[in-house]
């Protein structure tokens, strides 16, 4: 008989059962949903930072300007940093791997749909609770010394001089929030605090799922899929997992290093108290780089599908393009202190780091010769995903030869700290992950509405965007290299900053522009695009051998992978020369994909929603509230609420029946039963005829 | 039956109907190139020529900044020379490559050994060359000659101070250094981390609280420079800038001269007077050193206190308030008043309180101030 039912099978923990509606979406632990929930919440955060780059945009257009007070620019660049790294590009990426990932190498969920639930409302509480700064902090000026100024004292009323206030009380210490600037003594509100605990949850939702994709990678792929068949967005995503999974200890520790500087007066990072303020330069970027590519590898493997689908060619050299990624990765935890080459670290580190830079342009270099030899010979369609695809590889590449430039460590040092190391990274990170991300949304949209894109206002969105973003960005190696700093809140009307100032802001709203084309394009492409059939582009791999939009099993039979590329093979043949043949049964066989697809031999076990994960990350901000306030009474309490919700909710977590008793009065799961309780993993269904190794 | 590779790359372009879309990448590129190239000159006369930048890496003055900037341009043309090959083969992929309907369905290359050892050992070889005279600049220009003059380089929210250890001389905002000669900045922080920024000679350092950094600086010849703190250091970041004067020997000599003697007391019954009343009546003593010939009189704040700049010589500073005032179309008096009258008020968080002084007693101050030309 089944096991399930041996369970403690109590009424108290029955499994949710809504299928639709709020509730549905809330305990889901669909690794589409919770994709797609990560997707629209990621976008919400990105027009919010795009909206305060705009404000700043705003505000530089003009030399000496005081459209915002001095506090509020501080903030805005802040939250606008931390916004597009932490709440856009980072979670945008978890709603791609989450998506995308089981669906390319052939699996049903990932390897623990809990826990995926769990990382996703972590996110989202975190960047809620991050952004209820704006309601609660306060961010005061520095308190100075005895008798001079006091708290708030040496702000005159408003704020200073300048129009717009209203963010003021935000973080204000950057998004490194380097130190003491950013501690207890020259930032003394508590919107530092809001900032060092919201960037602490965010990171435990990252490291939820990081260790999950990595599982999943290596347990959950298709018969057949070897590592080396992957498709190269499965790699980047490994690889990008791996590099949350050793980076972002890091930061936390650095993080907990300021909280508790900040609560309990520790000054890990104060010179006069024995602190050093160098210490956390080291740790923020031995985890900050390689955020970088954190955020640019998931980009690279998406554009790693996009090309070789429409030149029509295999991905030219697979195996270097993914070594390269790794290569990059590994590289990228040797670099961190060519953030640091102003900072007085010795001549010899700064040599060793120079170089060491110098050689992540050799992995980086090899990528963009592999996208250039994918199309080259191609058949090359012109269709928005490719678009932003190509723009991806244009664009990256200026951004990697800026970076050259900086790893010229002498020249680092007129660079360093302007415009043109803004320039570099918004070339990388916007030019590069965001143009990526489109190309992604672009190209998988029929996977999740059924519905293509529309490709007319799709090139118009390209086109704007690739208009908008050089003018605001290539002016800006300019003005770096003409001296105007960063996060510079006035700059002199003598200093001719001012023109290329006013074209950057125009590119700015240009870009603006087009992002409303693109939410005008996916909100009528959703409702009333063209339908995509089974297979839209003439794709590669195998999460197009299953409908769109994807059914809630993905895989009605699970798939076998013979080779890389396993769906170009079913519909082509190479003839004598190695020209592409497409068989003559090809569209048969599509139909035959979409007929089974939709049409699952035997009911298909999925694993069943939870209430345990979004009130066990309903706890944590609870608690981050509480420290925040811990010297109140009340903040005391809210770390003891939110701790019992963490832990009841682990505790109904734990004892949480695998599934409702009447799913197993069925029958007809007993095989699959049987073999789950004998492999012990939770709901990992998908090991049940994927386990045996081939060749 | 193995092609040579470069046979093989041309290969491809030269079936007829490859040969047709070469024909119209060509002309595509000729009537389009000068178009751009002159857009791009004009724009660039236009935009870059008329305006002086003061703050421009461009235009080294030393030979610290030189050799930076004599390492940056081969670099620059190498990466031009870079992003011409890979935005140029994008290009010629995407109009020779297009889908049309003549063209046969392509070959399914998987990659080339021999093309990805060739572009993994260029890019190495380049970036070793690159290497060599990188290292070698980093050693020359992180440690300061032993012969040269320490300036102590100190950086307060929002000002620089300089001291001149060897000459017994204190001032701020204004950094006076002998053109054709190395001046060394020992610096550190009071406060937050500053950068210390003089774009034309030489690249940034940082101002660390409780450690020693190093910088050298020469200028050639005299001149004004302008300078800037570059790491964000909190509310008036953008307002901490600085200026750097270098003069000839004898000019340099004679500024010291005047710099080491405390000034003159005022007279009694001069507004200059009265406005030194003014001074130790709001309190300003208590952060800002005055040393005068007349020692008691004099008001000297513990190193160890909060400090402002030292006014002793405040009359011979071009620039004042962290190098920011007067702006462009303000006299000196007319940027005095509006500093007194609210320092938050120009530069937020300012130190330097709004002591809600009146309009006489700032006219007074001004006088005080102004006494020691």
């Amino acid at each position: 008989m089944t096991a399930t039912a041996e369970r403690p099978s109590t009424t108290i923990f029955r499994r949710p059962r809504s299928t639709e509606g709020i509730w549905s979406w809330i305990t889901t632990v669909d690794h589409k949903k919770i994709g797609i929930m990560y997707g629209y919440a990621a976008f919400f955060f990105f027009l919010l930072g795009g909206i305060e780059a705009l404000l700043l945009r705003i505000h530089l257009a003009q030399a000496n300007s005081e459209f915002l007070t001095a506090g509020a620019y501080n903030a805005l660049f802040t939250m606008h940093g931390t916004t597009m790294i932490f709440l856009f590009v980072m979670p945008v990426s978890a709603a791609f791997i989450n998506y995308m990932l089981p669906l390319l190498i052939g699996a049903r969920d990932v390897a623990f749909p809990r826990l995926n639930a769990l990382s996703w409302w972590i996110f989202v509480f975190g960047g809620i609770f991050l952004y209820s700064t704006f309601i609660f902090g306060t961010s005061l000026a520095p308190i100075g010394v005895d008798g001079v100024g006091g708290i708030d004292g040496n702000l005159p009323p408003g704020g200073g001089p300048g129009g717009f206030n209203f963010l003021a009380d935000s973080p204000d210490g950057g998004w490194f929030g380097y130190q003491p600037n950013a501690g207890p003594l020259y930032s003394s509100g508590t919107a530092l605090d809001f900032w060092a605990l919201g960037l602490q949850i965010l990171g435990l939702a990252s490291l939820i799922s990081s260790v999950n994709f990595i599982v999943t990678v290596f347990n959950m792929r298709a018969v057949g899929m070897r590592l080396l068949r992957m498709p190269v967005f499965a790699w980047m995503a490994t690889v990008t997992s791996f590099l949350l999974l050793f980076s972002l200890p890091i930061i936390a520790v650095a993080l907990f290093m300021v909280t508790f500087d900040r609560q309990f007066g520790t000054l890990f990072f104060l010179a006069s108290e024995g602190g050093d303020p160098i210490l956390w330069q080291h740790l923020f970027w031995l985890f900050g780089h390689p955020e970088v590519y954190i955020l640019i590898l998931p980009a690279m493997g998406i554009v790693s599908e996009v090309l070789p689908v429409f030149s029509k060619k295999p991905l030219f050299g697979y195996s270097a393009v993914v070594f390269a990624g790794a290569a990059i990765a590994f590289l990228g935890f040797g670099v961190w202190a060519h953030h640091m080459f102003a900072s007085g670290i010795t001549p010899v580190a700064q040599a060793a780091f120079g170089l060491a830079t110098m050689t992540i342009a050799i992995p980086t270099g090899i990528k963009i010769f592999n996208w250039l030899g994918t199309m080259w010979m191609g058949k090359i369609r012109l269709n928005t995903p490719m678009l932003f695809a190509i723009g991806f590889v244009a664009m990256f590449t200026i951004g990697g030869l800026s970076g050259v430039t900086h790893a010229i460590v002498p020249s680092d040092w007129q660079q360093t700290d302007t415009y043109y190391i803004v320039a570099h990274f918004h070339y990388v990170l916007f030019g590069g992950a965001i143009f990526g991300i489109f190309a992604g949304l672009y190209y998988w949209f029929p996977k999740l509405s059924g519905r293509v894109m529309d490709d007319r206002l799709g090139k118009v969105h390209f086109w704007l965007m690739m208009i908008g973003f050089n003018l605001t960005f290539a002016p800006m190696h300019w003005l770096g290299l003409q001296g105007m700093v960063r996060r510079t809140w006035k700059y002199a009307p003598e200093t001719g900053l001012e023109p290329w100032n006013v074209a950057v802001s125009i590119g700015a709203f240009i870009i603006a522009l087009g992002i409303l084309v693109f939410m005008y394009n996916w909100w009528a492409s959703r409702r009333s695009g063209e339908l995509s059939g089974l297979d839209p582009w003439d794709a590669r791999t195998i999460e197009w051998t299953i409908p769109n939009p994807t059914p809630e099993y993905n895989f009605a039979v699970a798939p076998t992978v013979a080779r890389l590329d396993h769906f170009w093979h079913l519909k082509y043949d190479e003839d004598d020369e190695g020209r592409a043949v497409r068989k003559p049964d090809a569209d048969e066989i599509i139909s035959e994909l979409e007929y089974n697809g939709l049409n699952p031999a035997t009911p298909i076990h999925l694993p069943a929603p939870s209430y345990f994960p979004v009130l066990m990350a309903l706890g944590i901000p609870i608690i981050a509230y509480g420290i925040i306030y811990h010297e109140a009474l009340w903040g005391k309490i809210a770390i003891a609420v939110g701790a019992l919700i963490s832990l009841s909710a682990l505790i109904g977590w734990g004892i949480e029946p695998l599934e409702e008793p009447h799913a197993a009065d069925e029958g007809e799961h007993d095989e699959v039963e049987a073999e789950l309780v004998a492999t012990a993993g939770e709901e990992a269904v998908m090991d049940v005829d994927g386990e045996e190794d081939d060749e | 039956m193995r092609e040579g590779l470069l046979p093989k790359l041309v290969g491809s372009l030269k079936n007829p109907y490859d040969a047709r879309a070469m024909a119209r990448f060509k002309r595509t590129l000729t009537r389009t190139l000068p178009l751009v190239g002159t857009a791009v000159l004009l724009s660039s006369c236009g935009l870059f020529e008329e305006t002086e930048q003061p703050l421009t890496t461009f235009d080294p003055a030393g030979p610290f900044a030189e050799q930076i900037d004599n390492l940056f341009w081969p670099v620059f043309w190498i990466a031009v020379g870079v992003f011409v090959l890979v935005e140029g083969a994008i290009l010629a992929a995407i109009f020779l490559f297009r889908d049309r309907d003549d063209r046969k369905e392509p070959k399914q290359l998987h990659g080339n050994a021999r093309l990805e050892v060739i572009w993994t050992v260029i890019p190495a070889l380049i970036l070793a060359v690159i290497a060599v005279p990188t290292v070698s600049a980093v050693f020359d220009l992180t440690e300061c000659d032993p012969g040269a003059m320490e300036i102590e380089v100190i950086g307060h929210q929002w000002w620089f101070e300089f001291n001149y250890p060897e000459q017994g001389v204190q001032t701020a905002n204004v950094m006076v250094i002998p053109a054709g000669e190395e001046v060394c900045a020992v610096m550190t922080s009071d406060d937050v981390l500053h950068n210390f920024w003089v774009p034309a000679l030489n690249g940034k350092r940082y101002l660390v609280p409780g450690q020693e950094t190093f910088l050298r600086l020469q200028a050639d010849e005299p001149g004004e420079y302008w300078g800037h703190c570059a790491e964000f250091c909190g509310l008036s970041h953008s307002l901490m800038r600085a200026r750097v004067q270098a003069m000839d020997a004898a000019a340099f000599d004679a500024w010291v001269a005047d710099q080491q003697q405390p000034r003159s007391f005022p007279a009694e019954g001069t507004p200059a007077f009265e406005g030194w009343g003014v001074f130790q009546a709001k309190g300003c003593t208590q952060c800002h050193t005055v040393l005068y010939d007349d020692e008691e009189a004099s008001v000297i704040v513990p190193d160890d206190a909060f400090n402002g700049p030292d006014l002793t010589h405040f009359a011979s500073r071009d620039v004042f308030a962290g190098a920011i005032l007067p702006e462009e179309g303000e006299t000196r008096e007319q940027a005095l008043k509006r500093w007194l009258a609210d320092p938050p008020n120009v530069k937020p968080g300012s130190f330097m309180p709004n002591l809600a002084l009146t309009e006489q007693e700032i006219d007074l101050l001004i006088a005080w101030l102004g006494s020691d030309e």
